[in-house]
């Protein structure tokens, strides 16, 4: 597969202080690569480095050292930039126009003119469930409806590689769905995604890979379910019958147990520990077995796990 | 120049259907109409009140609108995160400054010439004939003024972050050209050298906006101003704004969005 964007020791510091002469490293030695037709996920949590990973690759900002190459290019090459889309984090844009308008001026920009132009427009506006506010002044808009046209712009050019800073803040349930369908027809499209987010289960649905940082580091990265794997590997068992003294003499050798219903009871077993002997454990007390499963680590516990 | 050209239109739009530019013209138009009512309470004197007011009042306004609109030009698009968007298109960042200055330029010339024109034909009503196209010449270094001034605002909103420091800076390089001529001609008034030589520096640096004013002369008639004076200034004016527009790009294209 061909390399649509690659990341190599890259290093980003920030002056800090009164007169600039302290650094603050927002971002250290950070290395990835995307192939094209990948959606992959940045993780991490506030100040993590991740917006400022995307501002380098789109060159809005420029590596203190290390290099992006954006389809063999530097970032602030035309070439490359009209290739990629971008939605910054909590755009506004501007008040007096409609998003027909803005569409219309950012498409021109990307050198799409006439007819094209017009169908291009209304067929983002479609895909980003705009077409029925598309003539109305964007400072009606709510903050929901300005993420939408932020996304919309990021579409207008086609392009290959489409990086988007937190798409799914302040979108609704409905919204969040949406803009998830939206990045499952891009990358049906053999498009490339690049997104930043907070919220791990749409990454965990989303992502062929992802990266996490924390504290401007790569703490880890890969296909979600290499992550997952050999993660944890607990059991739960359920039990029921169960008296309030079978589970005071169950409960030292657990790591939780929580009632469902009158005699009934979740236990998750400590790591490593068979559920065998807690099972008998538990017949012999007079309790009967519901289910035993083993648990499987989530992106959250891995997330959990490289941040803290 | 297919993106400079759509930078600067969409400057346009936004502009004239700002509040902020409907407020000043509003003001300004309200003003020449009152020229009108001052004008009848001196004595014989009321067509050279309404040209000195209408010509003061388009100076006005259109000083108002190059600060007001021209250091939010840049500094908005920042603070709203817009530029984000719109620097990851194709456009190369001198594109982008120099639509933005043509944009405002072009929204003040087109405010100016409906205010000249509601002054012309005001002129034309109390004096029943066509009013002295030697006012052309004020009008003309009025828009010239105001490109140099939407230049300085444009400079001064690449690198600085606050609307209200820009603001301020911009009227402060206005205030300080308004007296340049005085500012070169300082040595002969204090006995210090050193702070004579200083003084007389920043009159030649900042724009020699003192230049561009020659209202009293238009609307007096005497000394007739010479069509070779408007040229050179305005030409003045081009070079100088040229510059700024050159610096703000210099700085703009090195910039980081932090």
């Amino acid at each position: 597969m061909s390399v649509v964007l690659r990341l190599d020791r890259l290093t980003k510091n920030f002056p800090a202080g009164l007169f600039g002469w302290k650094k603050q490293r927002a971002l250290d030695e950070v290395s990835f690569e995307l192939s094209r037709g990948e959606v992959f996920g940045l993780l991490g949590p506030n100040g993590a480095g991740k917006t400022t990973t995307l501002k380098l690759i789109t060159g809005l900002l420029r590596p203190t050292s290390g290099h992006v190459t954006v389809f063999g290019g530097v970032p602030g090459d035309r070439a490359a930039r009209a290739a990629l889309g971008f939605l910054p984090e909590h755009p506004v844009f501007y008040d007096h126009l409609t998003a027909e308008e803005l569409l219309a001026y950012f498409a021109g920009l990307c050198g799409i003119s006439g007819a094209d132009r017009t169908r291009r427009v209304g067929q983002v506006l479609d895909d980003v469930g705009l077409g029925d506010a598309r003539r109305r002044p964007m400072r009606q808009y709510s903050k929901g409806m300005l993420q939408r046209v932020g996304l919309a712009q990021a579409l207008i050019n086609e392009p290959a590689l489409v990086i988007l800073d937190e798409p799914m803040s302040g979108l609704d349930p409905i919204g969040r769905r949406e803009v998830r369908e939206l990045i499952l027809k891009l990358r049906d499209a053999s498009r490339t995604v690049l997104f930043s987010s907070h919220i791990l289960s749409d990454a965990e649905t989303l992502c062929s890979r992802v990266a996490i940082l924390a504290r401007g580091r790569l703490m880890a990265s890969g296909a979600v379910g290499d992550l997952t794997a050999g993660k944890v590997g607990g059991w739960e068992v359920i039990g029921a019958n169960l008296s309030p003294a079978a589970v005071a003499a169950l409960q030292p050798r657990t790591m939780r147990a929580t009632r469902i219903a009158h005699g009934r009871y979740t236990f998750e077993l400590r790591e490593g520990e068979r559920p065998e002997p807690f099972i008998a454990a538990m017949t012999e007390l007079g309790g009967g077995l519901v289910s035993a499963s083993p648990t499987r680590a989530t992106l959250e516990d891995v997330f959990v796990e490289q941040v803290s | 120049m297919t993106r400079v050209r759509l930078v600067a239109w969409h400057v346009f739009k936004e502009s004239v259907r700002d509040r902020v530019l409907f407020a000043i013209a509003g003001f300004a138009l309200i003003l020449v109409a009152a020229s009108v009512l001052i004008g009848q309470i001196t004595a014989g004197q009321d067509v050279k009140i309404i040209k000195d007011i209408g010509l003061a009042t388009l100076e006005l306004a259109g000083v108002l609108m190059a600060v007001f609109i021209g250091v939010g030009l840049v500094a908005r698009e920042i603070e709203r995160r817009s530029v984000y968007a719109l620097l990851a298109k194709p456009v190369h960042r001198w594109e982008f400054v120099v639509g933005k200055f043509a944009g405002l330029v072009g929204t003040i010339t087109v405010n100016l010439l409906l205010m000249t024109l509601a002054l012309f034909l005001l002129l034309a009503w109390i004096e029943w004939k066509m009013p002295d196209l030697a006012l052309f010449k004020a009008v003309i270094l009025i828009l010239a003024e105001l490109a140099l001034l939407t230049a300085v605002a444009l400079f001064f909103s690449t690198f600085s972050s606050s609307g209200i420091l820009s603001a301020g800076l911009t009227l402060g390089v206005f205030v300080v050209g308004l007296f340049s001529e005085d500012l070169r001609g300082f040595s002969g008034i204090v006995s210090s050298e050193m702070l004579a030589s200083v003084v007389r520096a920043i009159g030649v640096i900042v724009p020699a906006f003192s230049a561009f004013d020659i209202k009293a002369d238009v609307v007096n008639g005497r000394p007739p101003v010479p069509w070779a004076y408007v040229a050179m200034t305005v030409a003045y004016a081009a070079c100088y704004a040229g510059a700024l527009v050159g610096g703000a790009v210099a700085i703009f294209s090195r910039r980081e969005f932090k």
